[in-house]
Protein backbone atom coordinates (compact mmCIF):
# COMPACT_ATOMS: atom_id res chain seq x y z
CA UNK A 1 0.00 0.00 0.00
CA UNK A 2 1.38 3.24 -1.28
CA UNK A 3 1.67 5.89 1.78
CA UNK A 4 3.75 9.00 0.06
CA UNK A 5 2.76 11.32 -2.06
CA UNK A 6 4.20 15.04 -3.21
CA UNK A 7 2.32 18.27 -1.67
CA UNK A 8 2.97 21.68 -1.12
CA UNK A 9 4.46 22.76 2.57
CA UNK A 10 2.71 25.51 4.23
CA UNK A 11 4.18 28.31 6.48
CA UNK A 12 1.73 26.66 9.24
CA UNK A 13 3.15 23.13 8.82
CA UNK A 14 0.33 21.77 7.38
CA UNK A 15 0.48 19.70 3.85
CA UNK A 16 -1.89 21.03 0.60
CA UNK A 17 -2.33 18.43 -2.54
CA UNK A 18 -3.28 21.59 -4.49
CA UNK A 19 -1.98 24.94 -5.04
CA UNK A 20 -4.98 26.72 -5.76
CA UNK A 21 -5.33 30.81 -5.01
CA UNK A 22 -8.48 31.13 -3.36
CA UNK A 23 -11.12 34.38 -4.00
CA UNK A 24 -13.37 34.77 -1.05
CA UNK A 25 -16.34 37.01 -0.80
CA UNK A 26 -17.79 37.89 2.22
CA UNK A 27 -21.68 38.07 1.03
CA UNK A 28 -23.80 37.46 -2.00
CA UNK A 29 -23.24 41.34 -2.98
CA UNK A 30 -19.97 40.40 -3.79
CA UNK A 31 -20.27 36.95 -4.87
CA UNK A 32 -20.74 37.24 -9.09
CA UNK A 33 -17.94 39.63 -8.82
CA UNK A 34 -15.29 36.92 -7.01
CA UNK A 35 -16.75 34.50 -9.31
CA UNK A 36 -15.14 36.86 -12.63
CA UNK A 37 -12.36 37.67 -11.13
CA UNK A 38 -11.23 33.97 -10.45
CA UNK A 39 -12.69 32.53 -14.22
CA UNK A 40 -10.72 35.09 -15.97
CA UNK A 41 -6.97 34.43 -14.32
CA UNK A 42 -7.46 30.73 -15.06
CA UNK A 43 -8.65 27.11 -13.41
CA UNK A 44 -5.80 27.90 -10.68
CA UNK A 45 -8.18 30.68 -9.13
CA UNK A 46 -10.83 29.12 -7.22
CA UNK A 47 -13.97 31.72 -6.03
CA UNK A 48 -16.28 30.71 -3.77
CA UNK A 49 -19.44 32.43 -4.29
CA UNK A 50 -22.08 32.02 -1.94
CA UNK A 51 -25.50 33.27 -0.83
CA UNK A 52 -25.51 34.68 2.28
CA UNK A 53 -26.16 38.62 2.58
CA UNK A 54 -24.50 41.57 3.69
CA UNK A 55 -25.95 41.57 7.27
CA UNK A 56 -26.65 38.28 9.25
CA UNK A 57 -27.55 37.43 13.13
CA UNK A 58 -24.13 37.17 15.05
CA UNK A 59 -24.65 33.27 15.34
CA UNK A 60 -24.69 33.21 11.78
CA UNK A 61 -21.96 36.04 11.05
CA UNK A 62 -19.60 33.97 13.33
CA UNK A 63 -20.45 31.09 11.10
CA UNK A 64 -20.27 32.47 8.39
CA UNK A 65 -16.62 34.03 9.07
CA UNK A 66 -15.35 31.17 10.52
CA UNK A 67 -16.40 28.90 7.16
CA UNK A 68 -14.48 32.27 5.03
CA UNK A 69 -11.11 32.23 7.41
CA UNK A 70 -11.54 28.27 7.75
CA UNK A 71 -11.41 27.63 3.60
CA UNK A 72 -8.30 30.33 2.94
CA UNK A 73 -6.53 28.71 5.71
CA UNK A 74 -6.88 25.21 4.06
CA UNK A 75 -3.96 23.63 3.05
CA UNK A 76 -5.28 23.37 -0.57
CA UNK A 77 -4.82 27.04 -0.80
CA UNK A 78 -1.82 28.92 -1.12
CA UNK A 79 -2.74 32.51 -1.23
CA UNK A 80 -6.30 34.10 -0.61
CA UNK A 81 -8.24 37.19 -2.30
CA UNK A 82 -10.98 38.09 0.26
CA UNK A 83 -13.94 40.40 -2.12
CA UNK A 84 -16.11 42.74 -0.10
CA UNK A 85 -18.66 44.70 -1.85
CA UNK A 86 -18.23 47.46 1.00
CA UNK A 87 -21.08 47.30 2.80
CA UNK A 88 -21.20 44.03 4.86
CA UNK A 89 -21.02 43.23 8.59
CA UNK A 90 -18.29 41.14 7.57
CA UNK A 91 -14.72 43.23 7.85
CA UNK A 92 -12.66 41.86 4.94
CA UNK A 93 -9.62 42.80 6.38
CA UNK A 94 -10.36 41.18 9.86
CA UNK A 95 -10.92 37.76 7.34
CA UNK A 96 -7.72 38.50 5.99
CA UNK A 97 -5.49 39.08 9.02
CA UNK A 98 -7.03 35.50 10.52
CA UNK A 99 -5.84 33.67 7.47
CA UNK A 100 -2.78 35.68 6.89
CA UNK A 101 -1.58 34.79 10.85
CA UNK A 102 -0.40 31.28 9.16
CA UNK A 103 2.05 33.36 6.75
CA UNK A 104 -0.23 33.08 3.84
CA UNK A 105 -0.26 35.87 1.40
CA UNK A 106 -3.60 37.69 1.57
CA UNK A 107 -5.07 40.51 -0.41
CA UNK A 108 -8.52 42.62 0.15
CA UNK A 109 -10.69 44.28 -2.36
CA UNK A 110 -13.65 46.81 -2.09
CA UNK A 111 -16.23 46.87 -5.03
CA UNK A 112 -17.51 50.29 -3.62
CA UNK A 113 -13.99 51.46 -2.86
CA UNK A 114 -12.22 50.57 -6.59
CA UNK A 115 -15.30 52.35 -7.82
CA UNK A 116 -17.58 49.63 -8.87
CA UNK A 117 -17.39 46.00 -10.85
CA UNK A 118 -15.08 46.82 -14.14
CA UNK A 119 -12.41 48.80 -11.92
CA UNK A 120 -13.06 45.64 -9.40
CA UNK A 121 -12.42 43.36 -12.11
CA UNK A 122 -9.10 44.89 -12.79
CA UNK A 123 -7.66 45.13 -9.86
CA UNK A 124 -8.44 41.77 -8.57
CA UNK A 125 -7.00 40.43 -12.10
CA UNK A 126 -3.94 42.01 -10.94
CA UNK A 127 -4.43 41.33 -7.27
CA UNK A 128 -4.45 37.55 -8.10
CA UNK A 129 -1.58 37.27 -10.76
CA UNK A 130 0.63 38.91 -7.86
CA UNK A 131 -0.46 36.29 -5.08
CA UNK A 132 -0.33 33.43 -7.86
CA UNK A 133 3.74 34.09 -7.90
CA UNK A 134 3.88 34.04 -4.54
CA UNK A 135 1.23 31.02 -4.12
CA UNK A 136 3.91 29.67 -6.37
CA UNK A 137 6.79 29.80 -4.22
CA UNK A 138 5.51 26.98 -1.87
CA UNK A 139 7.86 24.21 -1.35
CA UNK A 140 6.86 21.03 -3.19
CA UNK A 141 8.15 18.19 -1.33
CA UNK A 142 7.34 14.65 -0.42
CA UNK A 143 4.22 14.11 2.56
CA UNK A 144 2.83 10.92 4.22
CA UNK A 145 -0.81 9.84 4.98
CA UNK A 146 -0.20 10.51 8.03
CA UNK A 147 -0.51 14.41 7.16
CA UNK A 148 -3.79 13.57 5.28
CA UNK A 149 -7.17 14.99 6.84
CA UNK A 150 -9.86 13.30 4.37
CA UNK A 151 -13.19 14.19 4.52
CA UNK A 152 -15.88 11.78 3.86
CA UNK A 153 -19.04 12.63 2.60
CA UNK A 154 -22.68 10.71 1.26
CA UNK A 155 -24.96 12.18 -1.36
CA UNK A 156 -28.10 10.90 -3.23
CA UNK A 157 -27.78 7.44 -1.52
CA UNK A 158 -29.92 4.46 -2.17
CA UNK A 159 -29.41 0.64 -0.26
CA UNK A 160 -26.49 0.00 -2.06
CA UNK A 161 -24.57 2.96 0.15
CA UNK A 162 -25.10 1.03 3.02
CA UNK A 163 -23.28 -2.51 1.79
CA UNK A 164 -20.75 -1.56 -0.63
CA UNK A 165 -19.97 2.14 -1.00
CA UNK A 166 -19.57 3.13 3.04
CA UNK A 167 -18.07 0.14 3.91
CA UNK A 168 -15.53 0.25 1.39
CA UNK A 169 -14.70 3.82 2.30
CA UNK A 170 -15.05 2.78 5.79
CA UNK A 171 -11.97 0.19 5.58
CA UNK A 172 -10.13 2.77 3.57
CA UNK A 173 -10.65 5.41 6.94
CA UNK A 174 -9.25 2.78 8.84
CA UNK A 175 -6.16 2.21 6.73
CA UNK A 176 -5.84 6.34 6.69
CA UNK A 177 -6.38 6.15 10.98
CA UNK A 178 -3.58 3.46 11.16
CA UNK A 179 -1.05 4.92 8.82
CA UNK A 180 -1.48 7.83 11.40
CA UNK A 181 -3.95 10.38 9.40
CA UNK A 182 -7.18 11.93 10.23
CA UNK A 183 -10.54 10.87 8.64
CA UNK A 184 -13.75 12.77 9.19
CA UNK A 185 -17.12 12.16 9.05
CA UNK A 186 -20.50 14.63 9.39
CA UNK A 187 -24.26 15.21 8.54
CA UNK A 188 -25.78 14.87 12.13
CA UNK A 189 -29.14 14.39 11.16
CA UNK A 190 -27.62 10.95 9.67
CA UNK A 191 -26.65 9.76 13.27
CA UNK A 192 -30.44 9.71 14.33
CA UNK A 193 -31.06 5.87 15.39
CA UNK A 194 -27.61 5.04 15.15
CA UNK A 195 -26.13 7.21 17.60
CA UNK A 196 -26.12 4.23 20.66
CA UNK A 197 -23.65 2.44 17.91
CA UNK A 198 -21.28 5.59 17.78
CA UNK A 199 -21.47 6.74 21.53
CA UNK A 200 -20.42 3.24 22.15
CA UNK A 201 -17.14 4.03 19.98
CA UNK A 202 -16.40 7.19 21.37
CA UNK A 203 -12.67 7.14 22.96
CA UNK A 204 -14.00 8.98 26.13
CA UNK A 205 -17.13 10.70 27.96
CA UNK A 206 -16.84 14.28 27.03
CA UNK A 207 -16.65 13.24 23.20
CA UNK A 208 -19.98 11.03 23.81
CA UNK A 209 -22.32 13.68 25.84
CA UNK A 210 -21.01 15.70 23.22
CA UNK A 211 -21.64 13.25 20.15
CA UNK A 212 -25.72 12.25 22.02
CA UNK A 213 -26.21 16.21 22.74
CA UNK A 214 -25.67 17.22 18.88
CA UNK A 215 -28.01 14.31 17.80
CA UNK A 216 -30.64 15.36 20.19
CA UNK A 217 -29.95 19.35 18.95
CA UNK A 218 -30.87 17.91 15.28
CA UNK A 219 -33.95 16.04 16.07
CA UNK A 220 -35.18 18.66 18.69
CA UNK A 221 -34.70 20.90 15.07
CA UNK A 222 -37.46 19.25 13.79
CA UNK A 223 -39.57 19.61 16.76
CA UNK A 224 -38.90 22.91 16.59
CA UNK A 225 -40.19 23.66 13.29
CA UNK A 226 -42.85 21.11 13.83
CA UNK A 227 -42.29 18.91 10.74
CA UNK A 228 -42.12 15.24 10.13
CA UNK A 229 -38.18 14.74 9.42
CA UNK A 230 -39.25 12.20 7.32
CA UNK A 231 -40.29 14.51 4.73
CA UNK A 232 -36.19 15.19 4.26
CA UNK A 233 -35.02 12.35 5.35
CA UNK A 234 -34.73 9.43 3.94
CA UNK A 235 -35.27 11.92 1.04
CA UNK A 236 -38.09 10.76 -2.00
CA UNK A 237 -34.85 10.02 -3.88
CA UNK A 238 -33.04 8.30 -1.17
CA UNK A 239 -36.77 6.64 -0.72
CA UNK A 240 -36.83 5.91 -4.47
CA UNK A 241 -33.49 3.75 -4.06
CA UNK A 242 -35.04 1.90 -1.16
CA UNK A 243 -34.00 3.69 2.04
CA UNK A 244 -37.30 3.39 4.33
CA UNK A 245 -36.43 5.11 7.38
CA UNK A 246 -33.43 7.41 8.62
CA UNK A 247 -32.44 4.80 11.19
CA UNK A 248 -32.22 3.27 7.98
CA UNK A 249 -30.02 5.76 5.89
CA UNK A 250 -28.17 6.36 9.57
CA UNK A 251 -27.18 2.67 10.12
CA UNK A 252 -25.63 2.56 6.20
CA UNK A 253 -24.09 6.49 6.53
CA UNK A 254 -22.32 5.84 9.92
CA UNK A 255 -19.94 2.61 7.91
CA UNK A 256 -18.33 4.73 5.92
CA UNK A 257 -16.31 6.71 9.09
CA UNK A 258 -15.17 2.74 9.18
CA UNK A 259 -14.34 1.06 13.09
CA UNK A 260 -11.85 3.09 14.94
CA UNK A 261 -12.45 4.81 17.92
CA UNK A 262 -14.25 8.28 17.70
CA UNK A 263 -12.05 10.77 19.15
CA UNK A 264 -14.17 13.72 19.02
CA UNK A 265 -16.72 15.72 17.16
CA UNK A 266 -15.74 19.31 16.30
CA UNK A 267 -18.19 22.22 15.46
CA UNK A 268 -18.97 23.22 11.56
CA UNK A 269 -15.94 24.90 9.87
CA UNK A 270 -13.69 24.16 13.10
CA UNK A 271 -10.78 23.24 12.13
CA UNK A 272 -9.66 19.39 12.21
CA UNK A 273 -6.61 18.16 13.82
CA UNK A 274 -3.68 16.33 11.69
CA UNK A 275 -2.92 13.28 12.85
CA UNK A 276 -6.16 13.11 15.10
CA UNK A 277 -7.67 9.50 14.37
CA UNK A 278 -11.49 9.46 13.61
CA UNK A 279 -12.87 12.73 14.56
CA UNK A 280 -16.18 13.44 13.30
CA UNK A 281 -18.14 16.90 12.39
CA UNK A 282 -21.31 18.75 13.34
CA UNK A 283 -23.17 19.21 10.16
CA UNK A 284 -26.63 19.50 8.36
CA UNK A 285 -26.88 16.34 5.74
CA UNK A 286 -27.14 18.72 2.97
CA UNK A 287 -24.28 17.71 1.31
CA UNK A 288 -22.63 20.75 -0.50
CA UNK A 289 -23.30 22.46 2.75
CA UNK A 290 -21.23 19.59 4.90
CA UNK A 291 -18.47 19.19 2.40
CA UNK A 292 -17.90 23.44 2.97
CA UNK A 293 -17.84 22.55 6.52
CA UNK A 294 -15.02 20.07 6.63
CA UNK A 295 -12.58 21.54 4.05
CA UNK A 296 -13.08 24.86 5.69
CA UNK A 297 -11.75 22.79 8.61
CA UNK A 298 -8.74 21.84 6.53
CA UNK A 299 -9.86 18.63 4.92
CA UNK A 300 -7.69 18.13 1.80
CA UNK A 301 -9.70 15.95 -0.04
CA UNK A 302 -12.73 14.70 0.29
CA UNK A 303 -14.41 11.21 -0.50
CA UNK A 304 -17.81 10.86 -1.65
CA UNK A 305 -20.23 8.07 -1.71
CA UNK A 306 -22.79 8.01 -3.82
CA UNK A 307 -25.47 5.12 -4.67
CA UNK A 308 -27.77 7.00 -7.14
CA UNK A 309 -24.98 8.90 -8.36
CA UNK A 310 -23.89 12.58 -8.12
CA UNK A 311 -21.49 15.27 -9.48
CA UNK A 312 -21.04 17.47 -6.23
CA UNK A 313 -17.30 18.88 -6.11
CA UNK A 314 -15.94 21.92 -4.05
CA UNK A 315 -13.86 24.83 -5.55
CA UNK A 316 -10.49 24.09 -3.08
CA UNK A 317 -10.86 20.08 -1.84
CA UNK A 318 -10.49 17.31 -4.89
CA UNK A 319 -14.28 15.15 -4.52
CA UNK A 320 -13.22 11.70 -4.95
CA UNK A 321 -16.56 9.57 -5.82
CA UNK A 322 -16.98 6.02 -4.96
CA UNK A 323 -20.28 4.16 -5.83
CA UNK A 324 -22.04 0.84 -5.21
CA UNK A 325 -24.00 1.09 -7.34
CA UNK A 326 -23.10 -0.86 -10.72
CA UNK A 327 -25.85 0.87 -12.68
CA UNK A 328 -24.63 4.36 -11.59
CA UNK A 329 -21.21 3.16 -12.32
CA UNK A 330 -21.78 2.44 -15.89
CA UNK A 331 -24.59 5.15 -16.18
CA UNK A 332 -22.21 8.14 -14.92
CA UNK A 333 -18.72 6.62 -15.88
CA UNK A 334 -17.11 9.72 -15.98
CA UNK A 335 -18.53 11.53 -12.89
CA UNK A 336 -17.59 8.38 -11.19
CA UNK A 337 -13.37 8.03 -9.69
CA UNK A 338 -13.77 4.46 -7.61
CA UNK A 339 -16.28 1.41 -8.40
CA UNK A 340 -17.15 -0.19 -5.19
CA UNK A 341 -20.32 -2.07 -6.86
CA UNK A 342 -17.56 -4.99 -7.36
CA UNK A 343 -18.80 -5.61 -3.76
CA UNK A 344 -22.50 -6.16 -4.72
CA UNK A 345 -21.97 -8.14 -7.62
CA UNK A 346 -19.72 -10.39 -5.17
CA UNK A 347 -16.46 -9.24 -7.53
CA UNK A 348 -15.06 -8.01 -4.67
CA UNK A 349 -14.45 -7.98 -0.92
CA UNK A 350 -14.90 -5.00 0.97
CA UNK A 351 -11.40 -5.08 2.07
CA UNK A 352 -10.23 -5.45 -1.58
CA UNK A 353 -12.57 -1.74 -2.28
CA UNK A 354 -11.40 -0.21 0.75
CA UNK A 355 -7.90 -0.83 -0.55
CA UNK A 356 -8.82 0.59 -3.84
CA UNK A 357 -10.07 3.64 -2.48
CA UNK A 358 -7.36 4.20 -0.54
CA UNK A 359 -4.91 4.26 -3.27
CA UNK A 360 -7.33 6.61 -5.50
CA UNK A 361 -6.87 9.17 -2.13
CA UNK A 362 -3.01 8.88 -2.07
CA UNK A 363 -3.29 9.31 -6.29
CA UNK A 364 -5.49 12.21 -5.81
CA UNK A 365 -3.30 13.61 -3.15
CA UNK A 366 -0.62 13.63 -5.72
CA UNK A 367 -2.11 15.69 -8.43
CA UNK A 368 -4.08 12.81 -9.77
CA UNK A 369 -7.22 14.71 -11.11
CA UNK A 370 -10.47 13.50 -10.04
CA UNK A 371 -13.83 13.44 -12.33
CA UNK A 372 -15.61 16.32 -10.38
CA UNK A 373 -11.58 18.54 -10.79
CA UNK A 374 -12.04 17.62 -14.94
CA UNK A 375 -15.24 18.92 -15.00
CA UNK A 376 -14.55 21.71 -13.21
CA UNK A 377 -17.74 20.85 -10.59
CA UNK A 378 -17.05 23.08 -7.30
CA UNK A 379 -20.49 23.57 -5.58
CA UNK A 380 -20.08 25.91 -2.80
CA UNK A 381 -22.73 26.88 0.27
CA UNK A 382 -22.50 27.93 3.70
CA UNK A 383 -24.94 26.23 6.21
CA UNK A 384 -27.73 28.84 7.58
CA UNK A 385 -28.53 28.94 11.53
CA UNK A 386 -32.19 28.47 11.32
CA UNK A 387 -34.26 30.89 12.97
CA UNK A 388 -36.04 28.91 15.51
CA UNK A 389 -32.46 27.87 16.79
CA UNK A 390 -31.16 30.57 17.20
CA UNK A 391 -34.22 31.65 18.94
CA UNK A 392 -33.37 28.31 21.09
CA UNK A 393 -29.69 29.37 21.75
CA UNK A 394 -30.62 32.80 22.76
CA UNK A 395 -33.22 31.56 25.10
CA UNK A 396 -31.32 29.05 26.94
CA UNK B 1 -20.15 -8.03 1.12
CA UNK B 2 -21.21 -8.29 4.97
CA UNK B 3 -24.03 -10.36 5.78
CA UNK B 4 -25.56 -13.64 4.07
CA UNK B 5 -26.65 -13.74 0.31
CA UNK B 6 -29.79 -15.87 -0.29
CA UNK B 7 -29.91 -17.37 -3.56
CA UNK B 8 -27.67 -14.57 -5.26
CA UNK B 9 -31.04 -12.36 -5.01
CA UNK B 10 -31.06 -10.87 -1.73
CA UNK B 11 -28.66 -9.80 1.01
CA UNK B 12 -29.28 -10.21 5.35
CA UNK B 13 -26.96 -7.79 6.73
CA UNK B 14 -27.16 -9.44 10.21
CA UNK B 15 -28.61 -12.55 12.09
CA UNK B 16 -31.93 -11.93 12.97
CA UNK B 17 -33.15 -9.33 10.67
CA UNK B 18 -36.68 -9.45 10.11
CA UNK B 19 -35.94 -7.68 6.48
CA UNK B 20 -33.50 -8.78 3.82
CA UNK B 21 -32.36 -6.03 0.72
CA UNK B 22 -32.80 -7.48 -3.07
CA UNK B 23 -29.69 -7.88 -5.02
CA UNK B 24 -31.41 -7.46 -8.21
CA UNK B 25 -34.95 -6.65 -9.05
CA UNK B 26 -37.25 -9.39 -7.95
CA UNK B 27 -40.42 -10.35 -9.31
CA UNK B 28 -43.69 -11.09 -7.65
CA UNK B 29 -43.57 -14.91 -7.46
CA UNK B 30 -40.20 -15.43 -6.98
CA UNK B 31 -39.15 -18.50 -4.80
CA UNK B 32 -36.56 -17.17 -1.78
CA UNK B 33 -34.67 -19.96 0.17
CA UNK B 34 -33.43 -18.17 3.76
CA UNK B 35 -31.84 -21.04 5.74
CA UNK B 36 -34.48 -24.09 5.74
CA UNK B 37 -37.15 -21.75 5.58
CA UNK B 38 -38.76 -20.90 1.55
CA UNK B 39 -40.93 -17.91 0.92
CA UNK B 40 -42.65 -16.35 -2.18
CA UNK B 41 -42.20 -13.08 -3.34
CA UNK B 42 -45.93 -11.14 -3.00
CA UNK B 43 -44.76 -8.41 -4.46
CA UNK B 44 -42.53 -7.01 -7.15
CA UNK B 45 -39.48 -5.93 -5.13
CA UNK B 46 -36.77 -3.41 -7.03
CA UNK B 47 -33.09 -3.60 -6.78
CA UNK B 48 -31.56 -1.91 -3.22
CA UNK B 49 -35.63 -2.37 -1.71
CA UNK B 50 -36.63 -4.74 1.24
CA UNK B 51 -38.59 -7.92 1.98
CA UNK B 52 -40.03 -9.27 5.12
CA UNK B 53 -38.09 -12.49 5.85
CA UNK B 54 -40.50 -13.08 8.61
CA UNK B 55 -44.24 -12.20 9.42
CA UNK B 56 -44.49 -8.89 11.12
CA UNK B 57 -47.20 -8.06 13.48
CA UNK B 58 -48.94 -4.33 13.14
CA UNK B 59 -46.58 -1.95 15.36
CA UNK B 60 -43.63 -4.82 15.86
CA UNK B 61 -40.22 -3.33 15.51
CA UNK B 62 -38.34 -4.12 11.92
CA UNK B 63 -34.29 -5.08 11.80
CA UNK B 64 -32.09 -4.48 9.71
CA UNK B 65 -27.98 -4.52 10.09
CA UNK B 66 -28.86 -6.26 13.55
CA UNK B 67 -30.46 -3.01 14.57
CA UNK B 68 -34.20 -1.30 14.87
CA UNK B 69 -34.71 0.76 11.40
CA UNK B 70 -38.49 1.35 12.45
CA UNK B 71 -41.47 -0.48 12.90
CA UNK B 72 -44.53 -2.32 10.78
CA UNK B 73 -47.50 0.31 10.34
CA UNK B 74 -49.34 -3.01 9.32
CA UNK B 75 -49.49 -6.74 9.82
CA UNK B 76 -46.77 -7.89 7.06
CA UNK B 77 -46.44 -11.66 5.53
CA UNK B 78 -43.03 -13.26 5.17
CA UNK B 79 -41.68 -12.21 1.35
CA UNK B 80 -44.11 -8.80 1.28
CA UNK B 81 -42.21 -5.70 0.26
CA UNK B 82 -40.98 -3.62 2.92
CA UNK B 83 -41.22 0.48 2.33
CA UNK B 84 -42.51 3.63 3.54
CA UNK B 85 -46.56 1.78 2.98
CA UNK B 86 -45.99 -0.31 5.79
CA UNK B 87 -42.81 0.61 8.12
CA UNK B 88 -42.18 4.28 9.23
CA UNK B 89 -39.64 5.40 11.45
CA UNK B 90 -39.74 5.98 15.26
CA UNK B 91 -37.47 9.08 15.12
CA UNK B 92 -37.36 13.19 14.28
CA UNK B 93 -41.29 12.90 14.33
CA UNK B 94 -41.86 16.47 15.05
CA UNK B 95 -45.25 16.46 13.41
CA UNK B 96 -46.51 14.11 15.95
CA UNK B 97 -44.51 16.17 18.65
CA UNK B 98 -46.48 19.45 17.05
CA UNK B 99 -49.90 17.14 17.19
CA UNK B 100 -49.57 16.21 21.19
CA UNK B 101 -48.77 19.67 21.85
CA UNK B 102 -52.51 20.52 20.46
CA UNK B 103 -53.98 18.11 22.36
Amino acid sequence: MRREFTGYRRESGRIGVRNHVAVLPTSVASSCVARGIAAEAGAWARATPHQMGASQPDESREQTERVLVGVGRNPNVGAALVVEFGTEDIDADEIADRIARDGKPVETLSVREVGGTAAALQRGRTALDSLNEAAANARHESADASELVVGVECGGSDATSGIAANPAVGDACDRLVAAGGTASFSETPEFIGAEHVLAERCADEETRRRLLDRVERREATADLMGVDLRGAQPSPGNQEGGLTTIEEKSLGAISKGGTTPVRGIVDYAERLPVGGGLVLMDTPGYDVESVVGKVAGGAQIIVFTTGRGSTTGNPVAPVVKVTGNPRTWERMRANMDVNAGAVVEGDATISEAGERVFDEVLAVADGKRTGAETRRMEEFAITEVHPRELAEVRST
Amino acid sequence: MKGRVLGGAALVLADGDSVATALEDLEAGREIHNGNHAMTLTDDVPFGHKFALEPLSAGETVQKYGEVIGRATEAVAAGEWVHTHNCESTRGRGDVAATEAER
